[in-house]
């Protein structure tokens, strides 16, 4: 695992650099992950050789980035097992993913009374869109309980169910907390009711297999910076039938057939959704991620993240005063405490100046801080490059914070 | 610059124990501090009598410097003419952002330190942001928030 570990890291040239004059520890992955090599030269190759507009030109240039875009749509839809790759939207991330959906669905077949069940731990991307589509339409927002773990209560999910409910929102992995949901056992329930689940893949394409229809889900967003790919784009997976009767979400140049002052006519998936001029290089370089991610060995990454929750778990536990919020028996490879010398602000700055990246705060989970009782959290999560010996500066610095403060 | 400068004695001990740190039914002006980027929240509580803050006292949770500065704010201010605890206002939020001399402060020197740490200017600012909410309110209770700086009087 070494020398694999060394080779890997090597793709990542941002981590090699001192901070404060200390080495880089870069434990804040959940917020955003570094890029490997091979996405960095997909895009960069991209605007060197190929840029052009997309659905265009009758120029080569605008056909080679039009076949390089469609052919990255083929790869992320393999990646979740799409049936089809117009089930694949390009978005500028996972929250603009949301936002279609509870505009476009949601603003569609959302009547008053209707309930949408979220997640007591959701982000407010997935909570704020439902907000403002919720008061268009007179729907009502639920929350569904979490366990002190921050496991779904399945129980309290089971009994909120009814031919009221329209949707159930729930993030396949907490970004805060690190809890990866039981999706398959959510559609289930919520099908039974005949309910659709939108599932807020976030942090998903970096830490957990996707299968969406293995899964079941009916709507899946995807965030391409959290998954090695760059920033400023996403992707919404949607069965087919449902994108199909959805009304466009916003109007523009590509997402139509004719334009008349009378009259227009939209286009066919996926181009029915994404107006404008797309993140073309954006697109590429997420598809790159997902094929870099899909040549990793599976297997011993896992182990390998795994080995470093545990191994963080451990140690954060072996320090008096310490506490971790989130304690699910399936977790993504994020810790997040508290402590009872510093507040987790005062910690993040402590940690900088040890070269230790973390997130300190709410981790935009407002109402699940509020659920646990505590105004944030610290918070380190750990991608395929980080080491055991990350994790050993971690510990240091927590041990150099509570020297000062206790 | 290093952490012992930032995390002085001064600011560990009004962090750990604040001062002023309690309700003050008697307020006769209030005001709710917030910094929506870490979740800070100060409750600023003032009675102003014939010109005079006659009591300052906070609530609310935060880092050590965001309660430390409260804390600290509310000994300087206390017994202040409200035009003075104004100028200190000011001079705080220059000392705080200016790279040149500017007034001393007295014991409020400490937290100047955290200029040099961008991140947490708010912090320290937080509270002071709530004294001017509070005072310039003409309703007895406002809101501040870091990221917009303005006063929103309570309906």
């Amino acid at each position: 695992m070494t020398a694999l570990l060394d080779a890997l890291r090597d793709q990542f040239p941002v981590l090699d650099q001192t901070v404060h004059g200390k080495r880089l520890v870069y434990l804040d992955n959940a917020a955003t992950v570094q890029r490997p090599l091979p996405v960095l030269h997909a895009m960069d190759t991209f605007y060197r050789e190929s840029n052009a507009n997309v659905h265009r030109g009758v120029h080569l240039l605008s056909q080679r980035a039009t076949d390089q875009f469609e052919a990255a749509r083929v790869t992320i839809s393999r990646f979740i097992n799409a049936r089809f790759s117009h089930e694949i939207i390009f978005t500028k991330g996972c929250t603009e993913a949301i936002n279609l959906v509870a505009h476009s669905w949601g603003g569609a077949n959302l009547r008053p009374g209707d309930e949408v069940l979220l997640s007591h731990g959701e982000h407010h991307a997935n909570i704020v869109p439902w907000q403002l589509i919720a008061e268009r339409t007179g729907a009502v927002i639920r929350p569904i309980p979490l366990h002190d773990s921050g496991e779904l209560d399945l129980e309290a999910l089971r009994a909120m169910l009814s031919d009221r409910v329209k949707l159930v929102g729930v993030k396949h992995v907490c970004n805060a907390l690190g809890t990866i949901h039981p999706i398959e056992e959510i559609v289930r329930m919520a099908k039974s009711v005949g309910a659709l689940v939108l599932v807020d893949g976030a942090q998903s394409l970096a830490n957990v297999d996707v299968d969406v229809q293995a899964l079941g889900v009916d709507f899946y967003s995807m965030s391409g910076h959290k998954a090695y790919g760059p920033m400023g784009v996403g992707a919404l997976y949607g069965r087919e039938e449902l994108l199909n009767a959805m009304p466009p979400y916003q109007g523009g140049g590509d997402m139509i057939r004719t334009v008349s002052f009378e009259k227009t006519t939209f286009n066919d998936l996926p181009n029915k959704f994404e107006p404008g001029t797309p993140n073309v290089a954006g697109v590429i370089g997420l598809a790159a991620a997902l094929d870099w991610v899909a040549g990793l060995d599976s297997a011993s990454i896992k182990a390998h993240k795994q080995s470093l929750l545990d191994h963080a778990t451990e140690e954060l536990n072996r320090i008096e005063g310490v506490k971790i919020i989130g304690t699910a028996a399936q977790k993504a490879p994020v810790v997040s405490f508290v402590t009872d010398f510093a507040h987790p602000h005062d910690l993040g700055t402590i940690f900088d100046q040890h070269g230790v990246a973390i997130r300190a705060g709410h981790h935009c989970c407002m109402p699940l801080m509020k659920r646990f009782g505590v105004p944030g959290t610290a918070r380190a999560s750990f991608a395929v490059y980080n080491t055991n010996q990350d994790i050993i500066v971690l510990i240091e610095a927590l041990r150099a914070a509570r020297e000062i403060f206790a | 610059m290093n952490l012992n400068e930032l995390y002085q004695e001064v600011i560990l001990d009004h962090g750990r124990k604040p001062r002023n740190f309690r309700l003050l039914p008697m307020a006769t002006h209030t005001a709710e501090g917030h910094n929506p980027l870490c979740g800070d929240q100060i409750h600023l509580m003032l009675s102003v009598r014939n010109g005079t803050i006659e009591e300052a006292t906070f609530d609310g949770c935060g880092c050590a410097i965001s309660t430390a500065s409260a804390s600290l704010m509310t000994e300087a201010i206390k017994g202040q003419k409200v035009e003075d605890a104004e100028v200190l206002f000011r001079q705080f939020q220059e000392a705080i952002v200016a790279n040149g001399d500017t007034e001393p402060l007295g014991v409020l020197e400490c937290l100047i330190g955290v200029k040099e740490y961008p991140t947490r200017v708010k912090c320290a600012t937080l509270a002071w942001h709530a004294l001017r909410a509070a005072l310039e309110s003409e309703e007895k209770s406002a809101t501040i928030s870091t990221e917009t700086g303005e006063v929103i009087p309570h309906a």
